[in-house]
């Protein structure tokens, strides 16, 4: 295997129970031999218990023991498989009830969306509001797969008649690169073998796409920046001196020698010395974790960010918000919540609902401002300080919040700067 | 030519930073975490990569060893080699204190292990030292239940893990925030798989106990695998003591770990033999088999 090439591909499926979802991720697991003999030994066990022919692949992805009774799932669940190419990882999220805050807690990470569409029923409400979704999250591919072609006679024309439903509504969306692909799911056409069903359709399968995906410009290297985490301060005799700051690059590159600014302070220094671990480098690029020494012997600390002196994030105190509520507790008007952003942690007030999401017409309501769980709306959001911020079409990782309850310490809320 | 730098990384780097960021997000987090090292590898890479990620300095956090009395001596050995080298603390819960005590009480019959009473002694260890984070090396490809784990896993006062109700995790915004009397699990190569794990080891040549290599032991054939003679099992009349090339995939206590005929005794050789693999690691481990949600049930109690 060539290990240093292969690259780590991050997805996330949406649909419900109905358009196949499981078996898909069954298939893939199943088709790209990733499935161990003693897995498929208790799932062969369980599908006979329950009569079914064959083997049922929904039943690689049960987890726990309520969603096996009930034959749904719970929580995001994530999966693992790997081929020659790449490596995989999926966020499986349940598409029901809970569906909005799972697919937008899957979504945050992926590089990529899988839309399933039941080709017998075509576009529908879930369809829409997983794209939405996967719009606003801003994730950077969108594979739409139709399922079960195998019950309409793996028909053409109503592949086209899909594709040309999901162009039209789609177009309001902010979306970048968008595929289709005809599958069935349940016997294996298009997902990573070649259907023999359907030579109509000449573009590749769902494993041959996902391996192809051009996502190493997925991650801005444009715009640096360096959130520190923490100091290192070993005083060891032998590093008597050593101030390091340690983090994880959110974007862009740096370079030993390259003029910064550490803000919020906006003292000026120079890099000194950038560490991968005990490995001194040259330079250094997101999603790198590193330490960083200045040349000059400054203040900085947990939650300052350090950027180049020639292209920094807005500082603001106030700003918009896409916000995805979270929480089985509705919103308190005008409460104070613990916000988080890249390693800073203020206080925040929701001044303001703008207005409500109507995420299945895509309306917006500026007279609701109760938010519940599930419901998306853009706020006015007021800090105890400045944040360091840029809007999350431009970089995920310092356009991206999360806010706490105090009282509960539960995180209630995600929200993309506007 | 001018020779032009890639701007992206492989799988094993980008897995290697998401859990030094972890790390790091850990001890900027909590006040006193630990390291749950139980001399497996998986434990082993955790204390590696927090080597990586807190360098220079040494690690900031202690080892915390979970004894349940039933180990392999290698494992003890590598674990007091590596304290040392490292400059590290070293906690130790120890099983048969709890059972002294009256905490617990071991089980009975031919399969009893000691696998259930680390719950309480880990518990107990996590509450006497007031440990607010321990880190783990649980990852999600092990086995079902775990494939719902956070970064950050919250638990109750009790321990307890909640499945249905865990904080949604999103971007890497990572919330440790907690109420006196509970912790947090951390785990920092959630994302990682066995073979993954391997070839990590492989690459960075990491030390790891001489039980993983290929080598010659007694063993008896229980359960579908080779379990290893040791002082507290007990043969049933018609088991026979075999001597056989051996080397364990996983490790947990002596009583339950099954070995696996190899000859593997290099990490060359490990890491192809694990490529090849059809059967899962914990498909070896006793503990897991004894029931479809032996695993769940046990997280849920407070277990690693």
């Amino acid at each position: 295997m060539q290990i240093d090439n292969n690259q780590l591909l991050r997805f996330t499926t949406a649909g419900s129970v109905d358009d196949g979802k499981s078996t898909l991720i069954g298939r893939l697991l199943y088709d790209s031999k990733s499935i161990f003999e003693d897995q498929l030994e208790s799932v062969s066990n369980t599908s006979a218990k329950k009569g079914h022919d064959g083997v049922d692949l929904a039943l690689f992805t049960d987890g726990l023991k309520d969603e096996r009774e009930q034959g749904i799932t719970i929580d995001v669940a994530y999966r693992y498989f790997t081929t020659p190419k790449r490596k995989f990882i999926i966020a499986d999220t349940p598409g029901h009830i809970q569906y909005t805050r799972n697919m937008v807690t899957g979504a945050s990470t992926a590089n990529a969306a899988v839309i399933l569409i039941d080709a017998r029923h075509g576009v529908i409400e879930q369809t829409k509001r997983h794209s939405f979704i996967a719009s606003l999250l801003n994730i950077p591919h969108l594979i739409v797969c139709i399922n079960k072609m195998d019950l309409v006679d793996y028909s053409e024309e109503v592949y086209n008649n899909i594709v040309g439903q999901f162009e039209e509504f789609s177009s309001k969306l902010l979306m970048k690169d968008v595929r289709y692909i005809p599958i069935s799911a349940l016997n294996g056409d298009n997902v990573v073998n070649r259907s023999e069903n359907m030579a109509w359709y000449q573009n590749g399968t769902l494993l041959s796409t996902l391996e192809n995906l051009h996502i190493s410009s997925d991650i801005n290297k444009i715009d640096a920046r360096f959130p520190v985490q923490t100091v290192l301060r070993p005083q060891s005799d032998k590093f008597r001196d050593y101030r390091g700051y340690a983090g994880r690059i959110a974007s862009g590159i740096y370079r030993v020698g390259d003029e910064v600014a550490v803000l919020p302070s906006g003292f000026q220094s120079k890099i000194k010395s950038i560490n991968a671990g005990e490995q001194e480098v040259q330079e250094a690029y997101a999603p790198m974790s590193v330490s960083i020494t200045l040349e000059d012997d400054i203040d900085v600390s947990r939650g300052n960010m350090i950027v180049k002196q020639n292209n920094q994030p807005e500082q603001e105190q106030e700003f918009d918000v896409m916000l995805c509520w979270l929480n089985n507790e509705a919103i308190k008007p005008r409460a104070k919540y613990t916000i988080m952003h890249t390693s800073n942690e203020e206080r925040a007030m929701i001044k303001e609902v703008v207005y409500k999401m109507d995420i299945n017409t895509f309306e917006r309501n500026s007279e609701d401002s109760n938010l519940e769980m599930n419901d998306i709306a853009r706020v006015k959001i007021r800090t105890t300080r400045r944040l360091m911020l840029d809007s999350y079409r431009d970089n995920r990782n310092t356009g991206s919040i999360i806010l706490i309850d105090e009282s509960t310490n539960e995180t209630v809320a995600a929200g993309m700067i506007v | 030519m001018s020779t032009q730098n890639k701007y992206y990384l492989n799988y094993l780097d980008e897995l290697e930073s998401e859990a030094i960021y972890i790390l790091r997000e850990v001890w900027a987090q909590f006040e006193n975490p630990v390291i749950l090292f139980s001399g497996g590898k998986d434990s082993i890479l955790v204390t590696h990569l927090a080597k990586k990620a807190f360098y220079p300095s040494k690690i900031p956090f202690a080892l915390m060893h979970v004894d349940t009395g039933h180990n392999f001596p290698e494992t003890i050995q590598f674990r007091d080699d590596l304290v040392e080298s490292l400059g590290v603390k070293l906690i130790v819960g120890s099983v048969q204190d709890s059972i002294n005590q009256g905490r617990v009480s071991e089980e009975k019959g031919k399969n009893a292990t000691r696998n259930a009473l680390q719950i309480t002694t880990l518990l107990d260890a996590i509450e006497g030292n007031k440990v607010d984070c321990a880190i783990g090396g649980g990852r999600r490809d092990e086995e079902k239940a775990r494939a719902k784990e956070r970064f950050f896993s919250h638990r109750n006062d009790f321990g307890e893990w909640d499945p249905k109700n865990q904080r949604p995790e999103l971007w890497n915004l990572l919330n440790g925030k907690q109420f006196e009397g509970e912790h947090f699990r951390a785990f920092p190569i959630s994302n990682w798989t066995e073979m993954d794990v391997w070839n990590y080891i492989k690459r960075e040549n990491i030390s790891i106990p001489s039980l993983y290599y290929a080598h010659e032991r007694e063993v008896v054939f229980r359960s579908n695998s080779w379990i290893p003679m040791s002082d507290f099992l007990k043969l049933e009349e018609n088991e026979k003591v075999h001597t056989k090339k051996i080397r364990f995939r996983t490790l947990g206590d002596i009583t339950i770990t099954g070995g696996i005929e190899s000859d593997a005794d290099t990490l060359e050789k490990i890491a192809l033999e694990v490529s090849a693999m059809r059967k899962t690691e914990r498909g070896d481990r006793s503990d897991d088999k004894r029931s479809e949600t032996a695993m769940e049930d046990r997280k849920k109690q407070g277990y690693f």
